[in-house]
């Protein structure tokens, strides 16, 4: 069967079971536009690349399947960029295609000609420029393979504007091998003598703390997990990548670690002589100064990749593999601590002393972001998702929500990429339609990307979107006023400029407002009650609110502060 | 004719103290130097050689040989990521005891009156050879250890407009040791 290169790459995407694609084309791509009129593929016209990227990086959160995205050549890809690097700093698994000039253009500074490759070769796990369309279904293959395959990640495939349109013989590789990737080894043996090891060093711990990263949601881990948790006795803390990984009801889940983590979670980890790393790669966001993290624990660490053992912090066993994997083993191999029962006395003395808190809310002064989570929360549908941009909403979010399975939280954690929040959630929506999908975003975040909500009205996708709108880059703000002496540099917005409700109402959404405590509910229950278009809304948050605990940036996690009422009562 | 002297063995200078030698073989496609270099760049490990050749019979791989320092960056950690390239199809680690290193030294030389017998003694007490002559200089080539090399650049210093190059460095395993 002869086709052109444009067919050959959307066969190869439907070969590849992709139900939707999030692009917008262009000149380069043009070609492959033309076949996806007659693909069953789902295509979702995005009103910028940014949105694309994060669309497909919400959709790979919450349904565990890769993310597709389809731009086209030079600012297309350009602006596809930010959504890459936020993917390769989160592991997502994502396949973007990009289209490029001609094969005889590239390198004569043709139009909408840029080296996307060379761009992207440091924030992708790999890239490939298509050389003919022979190779397309090979090249095609070979990107999903590795960006779901090990450590997942973002990989691009850049593909000329003449070999999308020259012919090629159809075939689709039936073997790893026909991928050609030679280089590519994205698993080893399970090292049985580090297991042994690592049974020994937990038999002889006494404060043990399973420290849960987002390798734990990748490997689909959680029910081994939560068995090996239940078995073991050990308590558990679940970092911003992880959030859902573990139960947040679970009696043993401490929360989340880390510069906003609960005191108990950054505490115990500080106070621990084990720490069984599942997943999670040491981020200085989770550990503060590093000579001063956990300074008596001993680190059992579990990675599907080898880099990042002993990257950060010195790893007394290393367990190179899959997290559900190693779990199992660790299982069978009857891996099991002494009493833990002096450290779980001490563990809940400390929740019992700083729980998270924050000041009651008011009945007419402007709203406690805290208390507006918590409302929302009360009132949404079990297995809920909620996505959130990046800031002091996105801590919020993560604090006074309970995540209580994978795939329920969807957020920018290495990248911190304001911004994220409504297309993530679009995405979230389009790969789990059976869901209610909530966006806890900032008013900054929201004013990056709010256009997608076009995307979103345009293309029936009703996810809500609650701004915790408190006129500021609130998290900078928050920095300027612990550590710059309240001196405020451009961080004020502004509630009012641009009008949130009316923005949304522009867009074809349903906008709504609550600017006191009594408001709150009844919008909250407005929006529930609305599921065929987006709805958008502008809640008056307090511009002084901070988030608690919080561990300034570059000191230890000993000096972790807490909430200010709290901080009487500190041993 | 006088025999060829020994090579020098003496300490090397111009390596850095911890260096290590990474014999990476590679697949031979468009951009893969380009990946390795902006890793090095990127994660901060410092390159001190790189020689670049087609691997031993092979049209698909290539083979790089990287002098780095172990000083600054955890060789584990340049090993690690190096290895997640996806290009990178396998990496030996050489040990600079268990490796026998050589490279490749040419220099041209001005030949005056006062100092051609003193180039000639130098290209003799090396063991080098004279690749290239004419009637005002000679190519000089040593191919040798890189201590060997480093003498060899350290006498020719003595003479003026002196256009040298050097290859970087390749290696093997020292027979008899284990390959990693
Ligand atoms: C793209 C981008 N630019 C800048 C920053 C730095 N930054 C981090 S949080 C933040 C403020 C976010 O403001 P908003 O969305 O209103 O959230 P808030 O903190 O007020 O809840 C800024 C500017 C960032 N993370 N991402
Ligand atoms: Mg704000």
């Amino acid at each position: 069967m002869e086709l052109t290169g444009a067919q050959a790459l959307i066969k190869s995407l439907e070969q590849q079971g992709v139900d939707v694609i999030f692009g917008l084309p262009g000149g380069a791509i043009l070609p492959v536009y033309d076949p996806l009129i007659d693909s069953t593929i789902r295509h979702i016209l995005v009103r910028h690349e940014q949105g694309a990227g994060h669309m497909a990086e919400g959709y790979a959160l919450a349904t565990g399947r890769p993310g597709v995205a389809m731009v086209t050549s030079g600012p297309g890809a350009t602006n596809i960029v930010t959504p890459i690097a936020n993917a390769h700093m989160d592991s997502t698994p994502l396949v973007v295609i990009t289209g490029q000039v001609a094969s005889g253009s590239i390198g004569t500074d043709a139009f909408q000609e840029c080296d996307i490759t060379g761009i992207t070769s440091g924030i992708t796990k790999h890239n490939f420029l298509v050389s003919s369309a022979a190779e397309l279904p090979r090249v095609i293959a070979a990107a999903f393979h590795l960006a779901t395959t090990g450590r997942p990640g973002p990989v691009l495939v850049d593909v000329p504007k003449d070999i999308a349109q020259s012919t090629m013989e159809w075939w689709w590789p039936s073997t790893i091998e026909e991928l050609d990737l030679p280089g590519y080894r994205p698993s080893s043996p399970i090292d049985e003598s580090a297991v042994e090891n690592a049974v020994a060093l937990l038999a002889t711990a006494e404060r043990p703390v399973l420290y849960v990263g987002g390798g734990t949601l990748k490997a689909r881990a959680t029910a081994e997990l939560l068995a090996f948790a239940e078995r073991t006795g050990i308590p558990v803390v679940t970092t911003l990548m992880a959030r859902g990984a573990f139960p947040d009801s679970h009696p043993q889940h401490l929360g989340m670690p880390g510069m906003h983590g609960f005191y108990a979670a950054v505490a115990a980890m500080q106070r621990s002589d084990l720490l069984i790393s599942l997943g999670a790669r040491f981020d200085d966001r989770v550990t503060g100064r590093l000579d001063g993290f956990a300074p008596d624990a001993k680190v059992i660490h579990i990675d599907i990749d080898r880099a990042e053992i002993n990257k950060v912090r010195r790893a007394d066993v290393a367990l190179v593999g899959d997290v559900r994997e190693m779990l199992t083993a660790l299982d069978a191999a009857g891996a099991m601590p002494g009493s833990l029962d002096a450290w779980w006395r001490q563990i809940h003395e400390w929740q019992r002393d700083f729980p998270l808190t924050y000041d009651e809310p008011s009945t007419d002064g402007p709203l406690r972001p805290q208390a507006v989570i918590e409302a929302i929360a009360r009132t949404a549908a079990p297995g809920t998702i909620v996505a959130s941009g990046v800031g002091q909403h996105q801590m919020w979010a993560a604090q006074h929500w309970k995540y209580e399975e994978p795939g329920t939280w969807i957020n920018s954690g290495g990248a911190g990429t304001m911004g994220f929040g409504v297309p993530a959630a679009i995405g979230a929506k389009v790969g789990r339609p059976d869901r209610t999908v909530w966006t806890i975003d900032g008013d900054g975040c929201f004013q990056m990307t709010a256009q997608e909500l076009v995307t979103a009205r345009a293309e029936g996708i009703p996810i809500k979107v609650a701004i915790l709108n408190n006129a500021y880059l609130g998290m900078v703000r928050q920095w300027q006023e612990m550590f710059y002496d309240e001196r405020y540099s451009e961080v004020y917005l502004s509630p009012d400029l641009p009008d949130y409700v009316k923005w949304a109402e522009a867009m074809g959404c349903v906008g709504l407002r609550a600017t006191t405590l009594d408001e709150v509910d009844a919008v909250i229950a407005e929006a529930n009650a609305i599921n065929d278009v987006p709805v958008v809304i502008d809640f008056r948050t307090d511009a002084a609110e901070k988030v608690f605990p919080m561990v300034p940036s570059g000191a230890s996690n000993d000096d972790i502060l807490v909430h200010p009422r709290q901080r009487g009562g500190r041993a | 004719m006088s025999a060829t002297p020994e090579p020098y063995v003496g300490p090397t200078t111009t390596s850095p103290v911890t260096h290590h030698i990474l014999s990476v073989l590679v697949e031979n496609k468009a951009g893969v130097l380009a990946r390795i270099a902006g890793l090095f760049a990127r994660r901060g490990f410092n390159i001190y050689s790189l020689a670049v050749a087609p691997a031993e019979g092979h049209a698909r791989f290539s083979r790089i040989t990287i002098v780095v320092d172990a000083e600054t960056t955890p060789l584990e950690q340049i090993v690690g990521q190096l290895d997640k390239l996806v290009n990178v199809v396998a990496i030996t680690d050489l040990a600079p005891r268990d490796a026998i290193e050589r490279e490749l030294l040419l220099a041209t030389v001005p030949l005056t009156d006062e100092n051609r017998s003193a180039v000639l003694d130098a290209v003799a007490s090396a063991g080098a050879s004279i690749v290239d002559v004419d009637a005002r200089a000679v190519t000089i080539m040593l191919a040798g250890t890189p201590a060997g090399c480093d003498h060899f650049e350290r006498r020719l210093e003595s003479f003026v407009d002196v256009e040298l190059h050097r290859t970087g460095r390749v290696a093997l395993s020292r027979l008899g040791t284990k390959k990693n």
